[in-house]
Order: structure tokens, then C-alpha cells, then sequence
């Protein structure tokens, strides 16, 4: 197999605090390959943002410690200098983010935002720019952008400000594409179009896309691979199969479980993960998800599961659960009505 | 445009008719005050204050009164001044160029030094400048502009003036600028520093604290995803979208010290401006010159809130009008 786009090994990340320690991240690998779609699932403050916005270099807190290694293309990015990750930001990795209200500068017209990257990392003619720049907005859908394009971020609606975010994120043709939550602002025929133009724009420029989000729904469609964190660890990965049809993390069935579904009988009512996630700073001794789960037994409390492969290729779960109770039980979670009836 | 500027300058009437009825009332509903009796003289004779009175249309009543002194003032333009028995326009006229001479000059001082010193803290926050920077400012803005000009004057016009340091400095006054440049400017240059002091002090912790605020925007971290350097990223990101409450603070200072709010500094400076000018007409209870001096710092405080809000357009499109 070719060498990964991206392999994150063993990453922590972790915040000094007043309080102690708060380790974010706890401890990750994984790897993206050129062109795959890679979901990231989890709750807020399960380290999902954390993990990306190391990976570009971008959280500015001078009490953030970093371990591991970063490596893309065969670099490790931790050891770049901050002009080298320039180079990389923007060019080779572009990010997009929540909330495109508050992500475009007020003060600057979009034309401006997308010619100002453009120029930082290509050496274009004024009119280069600004003929990319309105080639760009037409790619990502946006109506009559010979004229848009001297329109200021206010002048457009949430979902076209999404979509601006999307042109400036690809206009340098990155090989690797992060969407923090790209649709969590956005209502939700809004969403659907945003996914539909994130996959129509991977396939037409080939980058690999990293989809962080906290609803198993949005990666349903359009994820090759799918990454569940809990508590700054990843307690499953699996293709987009395995982890729909064969979950084998208690709390990946809680996820499953809250959204609802056209494909299984109509449930009486979502199930819900009880409680709340653990302290990052005192982790809970062995799982980190036994305080919430109702399948736990005493060996969770006392050995923490390592993240392994149990069931096939590429499919690795930590979990002390035997295969076979993993699937007994998990409908229970997942579909309570379907359980009942079998 | 037009119709921005038409707005403008309907409101400035409505701000000077309002403050111009305002001023006149409270000042004859002052107790103890009497114009004829100030401009009578000492010992007078009933006969020459009914007279005086007379003359001046005191005997009439206040809306009369009010009418014929905005007559004297905008009309024929010959209002007298109680006390001196000149003519006030001429006065003030002749204050406004020291006045804004030494307000020009400090503002582009407080400007300048108060945004390399904001910008300087901002951007070395966590090391030991940042809070070395701002003590020294909080010092600017306690340190009293009276007490600052004194010291001032005795370093640079006795204490040390024969020392090679300080003796350039020509005697405490104020030459035209059209008259000699180089003794402008000498004459003014002390003045300059005293009175932006407080405005650099203040101005620098504001726009440190806004540019830390704005550096925690989602905009600056996509500006910083989009790989630009981090100087770019301060100049054209963070820094342009502080201005914004710079900007909107400063015509308002500028303004009131235009209008006669720089009086301390004119006075410790010997500079007849029309801060002295108000100061010596308030003590002296003359209205007509009050008067004046009150119309021309309303006229400058609507015109800089005016600029104001042209420049606040400029730097923020979303208060742009359609």
C-alpha cells in the first residue's frame, strides 16, 4: 500500500490550566490516504477540533503541549518552522470552519479574502487572481460571481457564506481538506447542499477531505472511513459499513441511537447516552466511557481497553466486550423496538 | 453622499438652536447675574443702568433677547462682549488657528505613539513588556496635564534651559504659523507632548485590549488557516478591525479639545486659545462671549462626529448605507 497522505502517530495534546493538566487529546493515530473521506465523530470536547487544529498548527494557546508526530507527505509537521507550516496552511492543507457568520473578516469584500490567499501562495497577476477567485465562487455555487465578488460577508446568507468558505478553503488546490463541523450552523436543506458540493468539489479536485462532526448523519453519506472519539481517544474506527451496520463501541450503538433513521421501525423515542463526558484532567481509572455505559462489568474499571482489531480488516474497536455479547446486546441501544420484536 | 451630508448639517443646526437656548437660560437663571450692572461700571446711577439696558434690549423679554443675540452673532456679526466692550467674533476668530494648531499636532503624536505602543504590547503579551508598556501608560493618563506642563516649563524654560538640551526652546507664546513655521513649531512643540500624554496612555490600552480581543476572532484564525504570516495577519486583519473603536474615540476627543477642551494645557502654555478664552468669559460671567465660544465647540463636535462616521464607513461596510 502507498504511503499515507496523513499519519498522525500518537498524538497528545494537552492544556496547561489553573486546574492541572487538561489532555485534550490523549494519545490518537491515524491515517488519511489521497483522496478518502475521513469522518471524525464525537461529542463536544471529545478532542475532534483539538486533533485538527493541531494538525494545521493553529491553536495560538501558549500553554498547549503538543507530543507525537504529524506526518504529511513524509514530513513531520510538528518539527516544521512556522514559515514552512506556512507553506503548508492554505496551500497543501486548507480548513473550513463552524461557523461561517463569524469566519469571513466583516471588513473585507470576499473577493478580497480569496485573492489575499491566492496571492500568498502563487505568484499571479492582478487579474489571475481575481478571474480564479471568480471561477471559484462559480464552482461552489454561488450565482452571478462577477458581481458577488465585491459583496462584503454580510451581504450573504449564512449557507452562500459556507460556501465562500469552501472556494477560499480549495483555492489553492489543497490535497488535504478539514471541515470542522462545516454544517452545524446551517439549517438543515442547507446542510444537505453543502455535503452534496463538499463531494461533488473532492471528486472534482481529488483532495482528501477530513469531515469533523458531531452527527453520525452527516458522515452517513459521504465518509470512505469513519473515526469515533470519546474523551480525546478513539475508541472506534471502521469503514462506512462496519461502523452503520456491525458498531462494536458501546458508545458508537449511544450515537447510533440518538439519530433517527428511515431504515429501522419508527422508535418510540431516541435513546440518549446518559451523564456527561469525564474530566480530561482526571480520567477515570480504566475505560474512560465505563461512568456511561450500561454494559460495563468489572473489568473496565480496571484495565483500560486498548484499540484493537477484532472483528476484520481495518475495523478496530476498544472495547472489553466479547464480539458475540457486543452483538447480542447492541440493539438494545441502537433500535430498542427492533430488539423487542426479535 | 448629498443626502448623507444635507442630514448633517440639519442636525448641526438642531444640535446649535438647542444648545444656544439652553446656554441663555441657564445663564439668567443664574442668581446674581446682571449685564447692565458688569458694564455700568462701579457706582452707577439707576438712570445709566436703565439706559444700559435699553441699549443692550435687557429690558425686553428672554425670547426677544435670545433673537437679538443670535442676530449680533450670525447676522451682523457684531456681538460686543460685557466685559471688554469688543467685538467677540473677531476673538474667537483670532483663538481658533492656536487652538487647533496645538490640537493637530497632539493628535498626530497620541496617534502615532499610541498605536506602536498598543500594537507593541499586544504582540509582545506574556513577556515582560507588555505589562512594562501599560503601567507606563496608566502613568500617562494619571499624571495630571496641569501639573506635567509646570514641570515641563521648569525643566525646559529655567532649571535646564542653558544647557544644550533645552535651549532651543523660545519663550512660552504662540507665533502664527504663517508668520514663521520654525518658531511654530518650536514654541509649540512641548505643548504638543504634555497634552497627548493622557491621550497616548489611554488610547494604547484601548487598542491593545481590542486587538487581543479581535485576535481571538474565528476570522483571524481562517486569516491564520490561509497561511499568512503573522505580520500580515496583525496589519490588514487584526489591526484594521481595532480601528474601528480607535477611530470612533478619537473624533469624539478631538472634537471636545477643539471646542475648547484643551484649556489646562493652553493655559499652563500661555497659548491664547479659545480654552482660555472660555475660561476667562466664564469667570467673568460674559455671556455673549460665552456664547460664541459654546456655539463654536458644538459646531466642531457635530462636524468631527460627522468625519467620524464618514471614516467608521469606510473602515466597517457593514454601517455602509445602501
Amino acid at each position: 500500500m502507498a504511503e499515507p497522505l496523513l499519519e498522525v502517530k500518537d498524538l497528545k495534546v494537552s492544556f496547561r490550566t489553573e486546574d492541572g493538566l487538561v489532555r485534550a487529546v490523549d494519545g490518537i493515530s491515524f491515517t488519511v490516504d489521497e483522496g478518502e473521506v475521513v469522518g471524525i465523530v464525537g461529542e463536544s470536547g471529545s478532542g475532534k477540533s483539538v486533533t485538527m487544529m493541531s494538525v494545521m498548527r493553529l491553536i495560538t494557546d501558549p500553554n498547549v503541549i503538543y507530543e507525537g508526530e504529524i506526518v504529511y507527505k513524509g514530513r513531520n509537521l510538528m518539527g516544521l518552522s512556522q514559515d514552512a507550516m506556512r507553506e503548508v496552511r492554505g496551500e497543501e492543507i486548507a480548513m473550513i470552519f463552524q461557523d461561517p457568520m463569524t469566519s469571513l473578516n466583516p471588513v473585507y469584500t470576499i473577493g478580497w479574502q480569496i485573492e489575499e490567499q491566492l496571492n500568498e501562495h502563487n505568484d499571479l497577476k492582478k487579474g489571475q487572481a481575481r478571474r480564479r477567485a471568480i471561477d471559484l465562487l462559480a464552482q461552489v455555487g454561488i450565482p452571478r460571481p462577477e458581481q458577488r465578488i465585491n459583496d462584503y460577508p454580510h451581504q450573504f446568507s449564512g449557507g452562500m457564506r459556507q460556501r465562500v468558505m469552501i472556494a477560499l478553503g480549495l483555492s489553492c488546490n489543497p490535497d488535504l481538506l478539514i471541515a470542522d463541523e462545516p454544517t452545524t450552523a446551517l439549517d438543515v436543506t442547507i446542510q444537505a447542499q453543502i455535503l452534496e458540493l463538499i463531494k461533488n468539489l473532492k471528486r472534482d479536485f481529488g483532495s482528501a477531505v477530513v469531515l469533523i462532526t458531531h452527527d453520525l448523519g452527516v458522515v452517513a453519506d459521504i465518509a470512505d472511513r469513519i473515526l469515533v472519539m470519546y474523551a480525546g481517544r478513539i475508541v472506534e474506527e471502521g469503514n462506512k459499513e462496519q461502523i452503520f451496520y456491525d458498531p462494536q463501541h458501546p458508545y458508537t450503538w449511544g450515537l447510533l441511537g440518538s439519530i433517527a433513521r428511515l431504515d429501522r421501525p419508527k422508535p418510540r423515542r431516541l435513546t440518549t447516552i446518559t451523564g456527561q463526558p469525564p474530566s480530561l484532567i482526571n480520567r477515570p481509572r480504566g475505560c474512560s466511557f465505563r461512568p456511561r455505559c450500561p454494559q460495563a462489568f468489572d473489568r473496565c474499571s480496571v484495565e483500560d481497553p486498548a484499540l484493537t482489531a477484532k472483528v476484520g480488516d481495518g475495523h478496530l474497536d476498544a472495547c472489553h466486550l466479547s464480539v458475540e455479547d457486543k452483538r447480542a446486546r447492541r440493539d438494545a441501544t441502537i433500535s430498542p423496538e427492533l430488539a423487542e420484536s426479535a | 453622499m448629498a443626502a448623507f451630508i444635507i442630514r448633517r448639517l440639519l442636525w448641526m443646526l438642531v444640535v446649535l438652536f438647542a444648545i444656544t437656548v439652553l446656554v441663555f437660560l441657564i445663564f439668567f437663571a443664574t442668581p446674581g447675574v446682571d449685564p447692565a450692572r458688569q458694564m455700568a461700571g462701579r457706582n452707577p446711577s439707576a438712570a445709566t443702568i436703565r439706559s444700559i439696558k435699553h441699549e443692550f434690549g435687557l429690558d425686553r423679554s428672554l425670547p426677544v433677547r435670545y433673537g437679538l443675540m443670535m442676530k449680533h452673532m450670525f447676522i451682523s456679526r457684531d456681538l460686543i462682549s460685557y466685559g471688554s466692550h469688543t467685538r467677540v467674533i473677531p476673538e474667537v476668530v483670532s483663538a481658533t488657528p492656536v487652538t487647533l494648531s496645538l490640537v493637530f499636532g497632539a493628535a498626530v503624536i497620541w496617534i502615532v505613539f499610541s498605536i506602536l505602543t498598543g500594537v507593541a504590547a499586544a504582540v509582545l503579551r506574556g513577556t515582560i513588556f507588555d505589562p512594562f508598556l501599560m503601567i507606563l501608560a496608566l502613568i500617562g493618563i494619571s499624571v495630571p496635564v496641569f501639573w506635567l506642563g509646570e514641570v515641563v516649563n521648569l525643566v525646559t524654560q529655567s532649571r535646564l534651559h542653558d544647557s544644550f538640551l533645552f535651549s532651543w526652546v523660545p519663550p512660552l507664546g504662540y507665533t502664527p504659523l504663517t508668520q514663521d513655521p520654525f518658531m511654530w513649531f518650536k514654541q509649540l512643540f512641548f505643548p504638543w507632548l504634555t497634552l497627548s500624554v493622557l491621550y497616548i496612555g489611554f488610547y494604547a490600552r484601548v487598542l491593545r485590549a481590542n486587538l487581543i480581543e479581535t485576535d481571538s476572532e474565528d476570522y483571524i484564525r481562517t486569516a491564520r488557516a490561509k497561511g499568512l504570516s503573522e505580520r500580515r495577519v496583525l496589519f490588514r486583519h487584526t489591526l484594521r478591525t481595532s480601528m474601528i473603536t480607535f477611530v470612533s474615540l478619537f473624533g469624539l476627543d478631538f472634537a471636545v479639545l477643539v471646542g475648547g477642551g484643551a484649556l489646562l494645557t493652553e493655559v499652563v502654555f500661555g497659548l491664547p486659545g479659545v480654552g482660555l478664552l472660555t475660561y476667562n468669559s466664564l469667570t467673568s460671567l460674559d455671556l455673549p462671549v460665552i456664547m460664541t465660544t459654546v456655539v463654536y465647540a458644538a459646531f466642531f463636535i457635530t462636524l468631527a462626529s460627522a468625519l467620524v462616521d464618514l471614516v467608521y464607513a469606510w473602515l466597517d461596510p457593514r454601517v455602509r448605507l445602501a
